[in-house]
């Protein structure tokens, strides 16, 4: 940016300025004209969603692709607002903190689509013949995919702002609010961005799968890719799959695009290191930089954030933590009343709970989930046995590498349930053992988050240390055992961490699959919830779901998180 | 070189603050009175970091805080700018207490501590925007100081395209910019190479004699004892173990001042004696550090720089003994890096500091002309007279069955008396010395210790 770029900045003329212009309101233009058709029958009442049939004529693919990217912007965009007002407080207050980060891990461990069920009754009701009520439950669903990691994200970049920084702000008086714009945002963006791009890709197999539910009795269906997806099973019409596949690749390519690639290159500005480094590029970014129309359009823009940082309003110091006896006096009530909701709470789900269900019961759930528990494990590990060797062999060749890694990451963003009808298909064609062959699908979307971790571990990995291994001649096992595995072992446990959590969440909808009247079903904890969600049966739904947060948790707690803790302590590279 | 200036004593001799030339009370820019600054430990007994610190700023004045690290220089700085409390006594600004930071204080960073997502321009505008000067004003402002500084035509870089150098330029831009009465640096130099530092020092007292700088009196911290006095017109000695200041020294030199002069070099090694003196174990004073302990805290000093030490002070031109200032010079180590590994290598007994000379002992020069094998096994003799901890250590994995002891027990027992990092920082000291001298092994991994090699 210029420092003369005034109002007027953008009436000089440049070079290409026309053209820059002409190809960025072209862009800018289409992309409003798009969201608002969409954004229409967002407000139709609900007999026309159930009255107006959808079609499975790929010309109303745009549209419906449309209504999809529509209600993926406005999960986002809820879980940003939530990411900086939830991880600002869990940071910046000592009373909150320990309420709101366990919490926040419990939330990270509860299958979504578990709950999907509740949230449209509740959302339907709340906007009773409308059918925002069913977006709401929608948009809802892929928030819940979305939130929680970009706020965990926020949350640590606030916990470990630079101390230099912090004393710097505090020494020239920024207000909080001053601080908040112009340290924490700033620094806390990197990370955010990633996990934007990563909640994003997880997104779309919840906006896939939460278009066409049913609940107990009724069926709902929101005009989008995945309902058209779910026709298509209904009606077995593999052209229509087809299409649709065709059509989210084209979503996804332009999302990237246009929205993602320019942000990780904007993000880029706010890394903390000094030192300078190749930057990526984004030729959407460069448009929207080079047009003098864009300048203008967001040049008020630029002026109400300068004014934002300077607003008097909001111009409140740092409160100086001074500790009295009021203070305590606040402390144990504050921790009274959260024992107090606790013990509630407890009471209120043990009473529902245990109004239908028996001890027989908790028994067969548990013993379901030891079944997904299994598969799970079994998964990660053929996947780890597949991936890490072939990311170890393309992060050696940073070419290829290079043009790799946006695959794979496509390959994550793609959800993946589009795909299952034609595994369901080839299961029926050669019958064959729904419980072994519909694993596959529970890790058909995450096992990529395997090898696009390894790969940039092994681009990070110091050459001297490859030239080392050379020199003295590592051969086979040893090379991979003392050289290679040490040096990527914590990107590979990041990884691995994002798949099988993403794996549990799957088996929701991998574990019960159907091809027009064929419904195919595994035994484990995932197909459990489906059946009960299906028949609308709410004290086994939530038994499901709690024991699966429960399977997640441990699974996390006991498996990964020490292995993680001890790559940290013995493998790293410095 | 020198005993031949005449009035020498008189310029560097030691004036406490009530002889100086009187000030009136509306010349004061800065008061600190019986300034006190302590930190919980687990044990109850508070540390104490700054004990009673008294001292004045008038206009005009650079005042130098010079220490070594963790004499507590930079918390006593911290608490002028507000950053930090005292536990007890009064920091005064224009004889207001502060409590915060204060309008009329600004703060040069060591780390430079700028934010890589904004340019020179909004770098140097962002404290103008705290303050909420009008946005033309803030403007005209900051392009002024940034002018000042000589950082013309970098408006719109990122700090990470900018040298060390030009950075810390934008780190003083940022601070004369605000128009502060009281200018704060904090070892602004330390992070910069030798030449980078110079011309910066240069220019900055430049700007000052010239007085083209609106600041009325500037109080900066380092470890640098050529620095001090190449900048300051005041020096404030500072020991530790509680942090205080044990001498005060004027530099009644002109600026710009010549490293060369006689002068000048009698002043550094007037100082140089001063801050070792702390060091020599005959010294009476109640500040003096005591004997090493089982809790006394240690630095993590390699023990090849110890080896090292001695074997440059045997060889030529030094033959035997060294003045520190020729020696630091020589090694291309500061003053506070230097005095360290010497504290640590005479604690050993292999050399003996007196008026801030070293001498090699008989210990040293056989250390010095030792091999490889021997030479371990002088420093482990050594280790165990004159460190308790190693000592100790050596002792409880002789007694104990398995010769085995977790890292955590004797971490616990030095928390008692340190706070957590000092104790930490210390017994990784003691680790590395021990394995140097192969009086016990280390598992990092199982963070264990234990008597002789691993399986």
């Amino acid at each position: 940016m210029q420092i003369t770029n005034g109002p007027g900045a953008w009436l000089r003329p440049t070079r290409f300025a026309i053209a820059w212009d002409m190809l960025a309101g072209f862009l800018v233009f289409g992309v409003f004209v798009a969201l608002a058709l969409g954004s229409v029958g967002t407000f139709a009442p609900l007999a026309s969603v159930t009255t107006t049939p959808l079609s499975l004529d790929p010309a109303r693919l745009p549209y419906y692709a449309v209504r999809t990217v529509l209600r993926m912007l406005a999960a986002m965009a809820a879980s940003l607002l939530f990411t900086f007002t939830y991880g600002t407080l869990a940071a910046k207050s000592r009373r909150a903190e320990p309420v709101l980060i366990p919490l926040l891990d419990i939330l990270q461990s509860v299958p979504v689509l578990g709950y999907l069920s509740f949230t449209v009754v509740f959302f339907i009701s709340l906007f009773p013949g409308r059918a925002l009520g069913a977006e709401f439950a929608a948009v809802f669903a892929i928030f819940t995919s979305q939130a929680w990691n970009m706020a965990f994200s926020f949350y640590q970049a606030l916990r470990t702002v630079p101390h230099d920084l912090d004393e710097a702000c505090s020494a020239f008086r920024f207000s909080i609010w001053q601080r908040f714009w112009r340290l924490e945002v700033p620094f806390a963006m990197p990370g955010l961005v990633w996990n934007m791009m990563m909640s994003m890709s997880g997104g779309w197999f919840f906006v896939v799968a939460s278009e066409a539910i049913t609940v107990s009795d009724r069926t709902i269906t929101l005009p989008g890719i995945g309902s058209y997806v779910a026709l298509a099973i209904a009606r077995q019409d593999l052209g229509a799959i087809g299409w649709a596949i065709l059509a989210m690749t084209m979503v996804i390519i332009v999302y990237d695009q246009l929205l993602f690639r320019p942000l990780v290159v904007w993000a880029d500005s706010f890394r903390f290191e000094q030192t300078a480094r190749q930057v990526p590029h984004s030729w959407f970014l460069q448009v929207l930089r080079q047009s003098r129309l864009v300048h203008a359009a967001t040049w008020p823009g630029f002026v109400a954030m300068r004014w934002l940082f300077r607003a008097r309003v909001l111009n409140v110091g740092p409160s100086r933590g001074h500790r009295h006896a009021v203070s305590l006096f606040i402390d144990i009530a504050w921790y009274a009343a959260v024992l107090a909701a606790l013990l509630w709470t407890a009471n209120i789900i043990i009473r529902f709970v245990a109004s239908e269900l028996h001890w027989a019961d908790v028994a067969t759930v548990f013993r379901l989930g030891a079944y997904t528990l299994l598969r799970v494990m079994i998964l990660i590990m053929v996947a780890s046995i597949v991936w890490v060797p072939v990311g170890v062999l393309i992060g050696l060749r940073p070419k290829l590498a290079e043009r790799i890694q946006p695959l794979a990451q496509f390959l994550a963003a793609f959800p993946a349930n589009l795909l299952f009808p034609i595994f369901v298909l080839l299961i029926v064609r050669w019958h064959l053992n729904p419980d072994i062959w519909l694993s596959p699908l529970m890790i058909l979307g995450t096992q990529w988050y395997i090898l696009f971790n390894v790969i940039a571990g092994v681009t990070a990995y110091p050459t001297d240390f490859l030239e080392a291994a050379a020199v003295f001649h590592f051969h086979g096992w040893q090379w991979w055992s003392k050289a290679v595995l040490p040096g990527i072992f914590p990107y590979f446990v990041t990884g691995a961490i994002t798949a099988s959590g993403g794996a549990w969440n799957a088996s929701i909808v991998a574990e019960v699959a159907s091809w027009g009247a064929t419904t195919l079903s595994a035994h484990g904890l995932g197909a459990y919830i489906a059946q009960t969600t299906a028949a609308g049966d709410y004290p086994r739904i939530v038994l499901g779901i709690a024991v699966m947060s429960l399977f997640v948790i441990l699974f996390n707690r006991l498996l990964w998180r020490p292995l993680y803790a001890y790559g940290e302590r013995h493998l790293r590279l410095d | 070189m020198a005993s031949d200036i005449c009035g020498s004593t008189e310029m560097s001799a030691t004036v406490p603050a009530s002889d100086s030339e009187p000030v009136g009370p509306e010349k004061v820019v800065l008061q600190a009175q019986h300034v006190t600054r302590e930190f919980p430990r687990p044990s109850g007994e508070p540390q104490v970091v700054l004990d009673d610190i008294d001292f004045a700023i008038a206009e005009g004045e650079i005042v130098g805080l010079l220490g070594r690290s963790g004499c507590g220089k930079s918390t006593l700085l911290r608490i002028v700018a507000g950053l930090v409390s005292a536990t007890s006594g009064a920091m005064l600004f224009r004889g207001r207490a502060i409590q915060e930071p204060t309008k009329g204080i600004a703060m040069v960073f060591q780390t430079f501590a700028l934010f890589p997502w904004l340019t020179v321009l909004q770098n140097v505008q962002a404290g103008l925007d705290a303050q909420q000067v009008p946005e033309p004003e803030a403007r005209r402002r900051a392009l002024g100081a940034i002018d000042l500084i000589g950082l013309n035509g970098f408006e719109d870089a990122y700090p990470r395209e900018l040298s060390g150098g030009m950075r810390q330029r934008v780190g003083f831009a940022r601070a004369l910019v605000v128009d502060p009465e009281l200018l704060l640096m904090d070892e602004p130099f330390s992070a910069l190479d030798v030449l980078t530092a110079e011309t910066l020092r240069s220019d900055l007292v430049d700007l000052w004699s010239e007085r083209k700088l609106a600041i009325h009196a500037i109080l900066m911290v380092t470890h640098n004892i050529e620095e001090a006095v190449f900048m300051c017109d005041r020096i404030l000695v500072m020991s530790s173990n509680p942090g205080h200041i044990s001498a005060e020294i004027a530099v009644p030199l002109p600026h710009p001042r010549d490293r060369l002069a006689p002068a000048f070099r009698q002043i550094v090694d007037d100082i140089y004696s001063r801050m070792t003196a702390g060091i020599a174990p005959a010294h009476g004073s109640k500040h003096a550090e005591s004997a090493v302990s089982l809790s006394t805290w240690l630095p993590a000093i390699s023990p090849t720089r110890i080896a090292g030490l001695t074997e440059t002070l045997e060889t030529s031109p030094f033959s035997g003994s060294a003045d520190l200032s020729a020696l630091s010079a020589r090694l291309r180590l500061n003053a506070g890096g230097l005095l360290r590994v010497a504290e640590v290598t005479q604690m050993l007994g292999f050399v003996e500091l007196r008026d801030g000379t070293l001498h090699l002992t008989a210990a040293g020069r056989a250390l010095a002309a030792a091999g490889i094998g021997r030479r371990n096994r002088l420093f482990a003799e050594h280790l165990l007279r004159a460190v308790p901890l190693a000592a100790y250590i050596r002792r409880v994995l002789e007694d104990r069955p398995g010769h085995q002891a977790p890292r955590s027990r004797f971490l616990a027992e030095l928390e008692d008396h340190l706070d957590p990092h000092d104790a930490e920082h210390t017994l990784t000291a003691v680790i590395g010395w021990g394995r140097y001298a192969d009086i016990f092994s280390y598992d990092h991994k199982h963070r264990l210790f234990s008597l002789g090699k691993p399986p």
